[in-house]
């Protein structure tokens, strides 16, 4: 190919983005990490980290995250099943995705109304005798908003890879003798692993960095690291401690995207993360 | 293969309900001459007129489609741009090296992308607003054009650029004429992305954005913060028509590209 001489022009602004907004942010904000909010050096916000209220914090949002993943799993995988199954499988699909495209700010404001104290769901526990429940500003109402607002992006990947499948593969299976549980763990599940393993990165990791559901639905009960960064920068304005936190959360993301990038193609791309 | 008996039906009929439900119950409530969103009191229009009244509102609006449709054009030029480097850079580990750079912003989590990009402003001395914002949409936008683009850009045969080249074409002409228009369905796919990435991001804005410019997103969280206006439930009713109208026009015009491609290659 002649394209060599062209190959520095094309980079140029390519590159300088590279450089400025992704590796130059990641450096800024381990450097950052290593100052008071005196601007001191120091490594007291790591000491901190370890010590204090912030360990425990880590725990309780990693346990969020996993609970959210879980349950989105739970909920996505028979979805992306049943659908690959459906007539108009990609059209039904869209209807999956459409919701994901809506503003995020506004399906969570939503659930502000269906879980409020005169809500809907709420009437209907009036009505079926289990009454008035405090819904909102709990950990269930955080965790259930969450995974609502996740499913599509765990059904994508889910659906891509059991669309995949070769069906023959299961017929064989079902010939051979194998029970429907048998054919599902032996043959369906190893195969479309990948697609559940793209699935729980684009939900673990986003699940471990809320902070606007947990403000707007979880009052202040549940306090994610994405929630503990936000109040550093924005309200205690100490840079370096959320510097810190965000620093972890970076080494905890680069550790789940080993545990689950299955292949070297973006398949985990089909959606928005965001 | 097994057809569907009911309670699958049943099973997907609930999952539709379920992620439908909030939509048209804030769509429901948008018309309600009442409060809030509890006892539907009457018919009425006037939280859509509060909107279209509202110049604050308004212009919260037209920013965010500014915003939206500039980062979603340079950040297109860019990632464009980049997915050509990546493709004709021909040591495999650079590529692989930096393929994982353009995917850490895409996997990122908001705050982080948010955080540092508000240290990198406050050091290199932007102020925070309009610009501010712009950049970072920009910036964040570009890995998933370059993902878009990349597979197009791998679909094509060497053999095209080589005849082009046979043929007397000059570079200029060979980028404009062979490549652009055969990627073309990845670049709509990655400029409409890009479009909604930014229409649709709070977090990353809500950190770099100033005391005197907002986007929707961002008011739409301080209004939700200050309890339940039925502005917003207009707002949103609006929102989801033009999603919806969107979603429809992007779906066409990736058919009809998809089309024009089959023609051209028969």
């Amino acid at each position: 190919m002649n394209n060599k001489l062209l190959r520095p022009i094309y980079s140029v602004p390519y590159a300088s983005w590279l450089i400025l907004f992704v590796i130059a942010p990641i450096l800024l904000i381990l450097y950052y990490s290593f100052f008071d909010i005196t601007g001191n050096f120091t490594l007291d916000n790591y000491l901190n980290f370890f010590t204090s209220t912030y360990f425990t914090l880590t725990i309780s949002s990693f346990w969020y995250a996993f609970l959210i993943t879980f349950f989105s799993l739970l909920f996505s995988y028979p979805t992306a099943y049943f659908l690959t199954k459906t007539k108009h499988k990609q059209l039904w699909l869209l209807l999956i995705i459409i919701p994901s495209w809506i503003n995020l700010l506004l399906k969570t404001y939503a659930f502000i109304g269906l879980f409020g104290l005169y809500g809907p769901i709420n009437a209907f526990f009036e009505v079926i005798g289990i009454g008035q429940k405090q819904l909102l500003f709990t950990d269930f109402s955080f965790v259930f908003v969450s995974v609502y607002i996740f499913i599509p992006f765990m059904i994508l990947p889910i659906f891509n890879a059991l669309d995949k499948l070769n069906p023959t593969l299961i017929d064989a299976a079902r010939d051979l003798g194998a029970s429907h549980w048998t054919t599902f763990t032996k043959v369906i599940w190893p195969l479309t692993i990948n697609g559940v393993k793209s699935g729980i990165q684009v939900v673990f990791i986003p699940a471990l960095s809320l902070f606007m559901i947990t403000r707007l639905i979880a009052g202040n009960k549940v306090i994610t690291l994405g929630t503990a960064i936000e109040q550093q920068f924005l309200v205690t304005q100490n840079w370096g401690m959320g510097s810190t936190i965000a620093v972890f959360l970076i080494l905890f993301m680069f550790i789940i995207m080993l545990l689950t990038n299955a292949s070297e193609r973006g398949t985990t791309i089909n959606g928005k993360i965001k | 293969m097994v057809k569907l008996n009911k309670l699958p039906k049943i099973y997907l009929a609930i999952v539709f309900l379920i992620l439908y439900a909030p939509i048209f119950y804030l769509i429901y409530y948008s018309f309600n001459s009442g409060g809030g969103m509890s006892n539907f009191e009457s018919f009425t229009l006037e939280h859509y007129a509060a909107v279209f009244e509202d110049k604050r509102l308004i212009i919260i609006l037209i920013n965010t489609v500014v915003v939206a449709l500039l980062s979603a054009l340079i950040s297109t030029a860019i990632g464009v741009l980049g997915a050509l480097a990546i493709m004709f850079t021909r040591n495999k580990s650079m590529r692989k090296a930096v393929l994982s750079l353009n995917n850490i912003l895409i996997v990122s989590p908001d705050v982080i992308i948010g955080a540092s990009f508000l240290i990198l402003f406050t050091m290199i001395g932007i102020k925070l607003g309009f610009i501010s914002v712009l950049i970072s949409h920009i910036a964040f936008s570009i890995p998933i054009v370059v993902i878009m683009v990349l597979p197009k850009l791998q679909e094509m045969s060497p053999s095209l650029i080589d005849a082009a080249v046979d043929l007397g074409a000059s570079k200029r002409d060979v980028l404009t004429r062979v490549i652009i228009p055969f990627i073309k369905p990845g670049i709509f796919a990655g400029f409409f992305l890009a479009l909604t990435y930014s229409l649709d991001d709070f977090a990353v804005t809500f950190f770099v954005t100033g005391n005197g410019f907002s986007t929707l997103s961002v008011e739409i969280y301080s209004m939700a913060r200050a309890g339940i206006t039925l502005t917003i439930n207009a707002l949103s009713g609006l929102i989801f028509i033009i999603t919806v109208a969107l979603v429809i026009g992007y779906y066409a015009i990736s058919r009809k590209t998809k089309s024009v491609l089959v023609g051209v290659r028969k």
